[in-house]
C-alpha cells in the first residue's frame, strides 16, 4: 500500500486533491483507494491534511497515516518543527516552491521535488489555487497514476470549464516535473 | 452483472441507498458527522431525482415524531442523526420501537458529551441499546448503502416491524472516500416492493394507534416487542441471502468470522475498526499465531449463538469497545461475556477500552491485543479490562 500526505491550508483544495487521485487510481486505474481529510472542523486559511491511500487490493485497514510514501505541499510556509513525523525514510516530498534548494539540507532523508505551482496557476487559472498543479506533479513523480488517468480524474470531478482549465495545469506540472527528472 | 462504481464518502454512500430504496418521508435534522447524508438528500428531493417528501424539522425529537406519525398511516421513511443529537430522540426511539413503526435511521456513530467531541466513538448508539431497536454496525460505504437497503426489507417484515438503526463510524466512514457499486433502480424496486402497514384502517377492519395499556396487559406487548427482535434473526438471514443472490454480495448474516477456523485466539469487533483487525490477522497468521476476527453486526438482536459457537472453539476471545459502561465495563464486552458464559468451559477473556472521542486504534496496538491474549491463556489469567491505550486497567 502506498500513503499520500497533503498539506494545504482550507480552502486550497488539499481535499479535493486526495481525491482526485483516489478517482484516477481506482476508476480509472483500476487498483483501489481512500481518501479521506484529517477528521474535525476546517476553516479557511488554517493548516489541513488530506490523505490517498492506495493499493492493487481492496483497502481493510482504516488506520491514521503514519508512514507516508509521498508527501505534497501546497503552500510551502507549512514547512514547519515536526513536518517529518509520520514520512517515512526516502520517501518523496513535493513542494510548491520557487527554490527547492533551500530544503535540500533540512530535508537530507527525502527525495525532494519542487515545482513553482503558484505561478503555473495564476498563469492558468487566474487564482493561487494550487492543488491540481500539485496533483499533477506528483503523477509525475510518483507514477501512483498515468497522466491520462489523472486527466480523466479531473474530468469525473469537475464541471467542463473548470476541468479543462485544470487539464492544462496537470498536463503542464506533469511536463515541468517529468523534464527535470530527464534533465532537459 | 453491468457495473457503476463512484468515489464517494459513506455519507454520500448512505444517501444513495436511501434514495434507492424509495422512501415517502425524510425528517432528518444535521449534525457533524451525518450532515452530508442529509444535505444530498434534500438536494436530491429539491432536484426531483427522488419522489420522497424532506420535511424540515427544527430538533432532533421533532425528526423521530414526524417519522413515526408517517411511518404510522403507511409511509416508508428514514431520519439520520448522531452523538447529542441521536440522545434528544431517546425517548422517540423508544416510542417508536414500542408503536412497531419500521423507521429506518443512520446513525454517525460519535462521541457523547461531555467534553464536546465531534469525533467518533460507539458511546452514542450502544447506550440505546435497550430502546428496541435492531442495531447493525457496517465496515465500509459498501456496506453502508448496502444495508439502508436491507434494513427495509427487514424493519417492515410482517414478523419484525421494528425500527431499525444502521450505524457507521463517524469521520472513519462518514468522511472516507472510497469506490462504491451504486445498484441499478430496477433492481432495487424488484428486491424491496412498496411497504405495506398493517394499520390501514377501514370500517371492516377498525384499529387504534399510539394506546394506553394497564399493567394487566403491558407485559404481553412488551413479549411481543421482544419475540419480534428474535424472529427478526431468522429474517436477517433471509434478506442477507436474497440480497446476494440479487446483487453478488453477501454479509454472513448477523456475525462474520474472519480466519476462525483453527483459531485460538479471537478480538471481538464492531464497524470500521474490523478492518484493521483483519489486516493484523493476517500479518500474525504469516507468522504461524492462530488467531481470527468475529465481527460483530448487528448487537439487538444479540448474536448469543454465534459467540457461544465460537467461544467453544477457541482458548481466548478479547473485546475491542469504542465504549464504556463507567463503574463496570465496555457494554459489547458485558453482551459477549454473557454468552461466553452459558458454556461450559474456560475461556480467558479480556475488554479492551478505548477508540474513544477519535482517538486512532493503530495495529500495533491490535497486534498487542493479540499477544496479551496469547500469554492470558499461557499463565491461565483471570479476564481484565483495560483501557489499552493508556494501559491500565479499569479498576486500578
Amino acid at each position: 500500500m502506498k500513503e499520500i500526505r497533503w498539506h494545504g491550508r482550507g480552502g486550497q483544495g488539499g481535499f479535493t486533491a486526495s481525491r482526485l487521485l483516489g478517482i484516477a487510481a481506482s476508476i480509472h486505474g483500476g487498483k483501489h483507494a481512500l481518501a479521506f481529510p484529517s477528521f474535525g472542523p476546517e476553516r479557511r486559511g488554517a493548516p489541513v491534511l488530506a490523505f490517498t491511500k492506495i493499493d492493487d487490493t481492496k483497502i481493510h485497514d482504516r488506520s491514521e497515516v503514519q508512514h507516508s510514501d509521498y508527501v505534497v505541499v501546497m503552500d510551502e510556509t507549512l514547512i514547519v518543527a515536526g513536518f517529518e513525523n509520520g514520512i517515512k525514510s526516502g520517501a518523496t516530498i513535493l513542494i510548491n516552491t520557487e527554490n527547492i534548494e533551500r530544503y535540500q539540507s533540512s530535508l537530507k532523508n527525502f527525495k525532494l521535488v519542487g515545482l513553482d505551482a503558484t505561478s503555473l496557476a495564476m498563469e492558468v487559472l487566474g487564482r493561487p489555487i494550487t492543488n491540481t498543479a500539485m496533483y499533477g506533479a506528483l503523477a509525475a513523480a510518483s507514477g501512483l497514476v498515468s497522466l491520462e488517468a489523472a486527466l480523466a480524474s479531473i474530468r469525473t470531478e469537475m464541471n467542463p470549464k473548470l476541468a479543462a482549465l485544470n487539464e492544462k495545469i496537470v498536463e503542464r506540472a506533469f511536463d515541468t516535473i517529468n523534464a527535470q527528472a530527464t534533465g532537459c | 452483472m453491468k457495473s457503476n462504481k463512484i468515489f464517494i464518502s459513506g455519507d454520500e454512500a448512505v444517501a444513495q441507498g436511501v434514495r434507492l430504496s424509495r422512501p415517502h418521508v425524510i425528517a432528518a435534522y444535521p449534525i457533524t458527522p451525518q450532515t452530508i447524508t442529509v444535505e444530498r438528500l434534500s438536494e436530491m428531493c429539491e432536484a426531483g431525482e427522488m419522489d420522497g417528501e424532506y420535511m424540515h424539522v427544527e430538533s432532533e425529537h421533532s425528526a423521530i415524531s414526524a417519522a413515526m406519525g408517517a411511518s404510522s398511516v403507511g409511509a416508508r421513511t428514514f431520519t439520520a442523526s448522531s452523538s447529542q443529537g441521536l440522545l434528544y430522540m431517546a425517548e422517540g426511539l423508544h416510542y417508536c420501537s414500542g408503536g412497531r413503526w419500521p423507521v429506518v435511521m443512520m446513525n454517525a456513530n460519535r462521541s457523547v458529551a461531555l467534553p464536546w467531541s465531534i469525533y467518533g466513538d460507539q458511546r452514542d448508539s450502544l447506550s440505546l441499546l435497550d430502546c428496541g431497536w435492531i442495531q447493525v454496525y457496517v465496515e465500509d460505504a459498501q456496506e453502508a448503502l448496502d444495508m439502508i437497503i436491507q434494513a427495509y426489507k427487514i424493519a417492515e417484515h410482517k414478523d419484525v416491524l421494528t425500527p431499525m438503526m444502521v450505524n457507521l463510524d463517524g469521520f472513519i466512514l462518514t468522511h472516507t472516500y472510497e469506490l462504491v457499486e451504486i445498484p441499478e433502480q430496477k433492481m432495487v424496486d424488484e428486491f424491496l416492493p412498496s411497504f405495506q402497514t398493517p394499520n390501514k384502517m377501514s370500517f371492516e377492519e377498525p384499529k387504534n394507534l399510539g394506546f394506553s395499556s394497564k399493567p394487566d396487559d403491558n407485559t404481553e406487548f412488551k413479549y411481543q416487542q421482544n419475540k419480534a427482535m428474535f424472529d427478526a434473526i431468522d429474517v436477517i438471514r433471509d434478506v442477507d441471502q436474497e440480497f446476494a443472490d440479487k446483487f453478488g454480495r453477501k454479509y454472513h448474516d448477523m456475525v462474520e468470522e474472519y480466519r476462525c477456523e483453527d483459531a485460538e485466539v479471537v478480538l471481538v469487533a464492531l464497524g470500521s475498526v474490523c478492518g484493521t483487525i483483519r489486516v493484523v490477522v493476517d500479518k500474525m497468521r504469516a507468522e504461524g499465531k492462530k488467531v481470527g476476527l468475529l465481527k460483530i453486526r448487528y448487537i439487538r438482536p444479540f448474536p448469543e449463538t454465534e459467540v457461544k459457537d465460537l467461544a467453544k472453539r477457541v482458548n481466548a476471545i478479547g473485546v475491542i469497545d469504542k465504549d464504556i459502561s463507567f463503574g463496570y465495563e465496555g457494554t459489547v464486552y458485558t453482551n459477549v461475556n454473557s454468552a461466553i458464559s452459558k458454556i461450559d468451559k474456560y475461556v480467558y477473556k479480556s475488554n479492551f477500552v478505548g477508540g474513544l472521542g477519535g482517538r486512532d486504534i493503530t495495529k500495533d496496538e491490535i497486534e498487542e491485543m493479540f499477544n496479551k491474549l496469547i500469554s492470558g491463556v499461557e499463565n491461565k489469567s483471570e479476564e481484565k479490562v483495560e483501557f489499552f491505550s493508556l494501559n491500565v486497567e479499569t479498576n486500578d
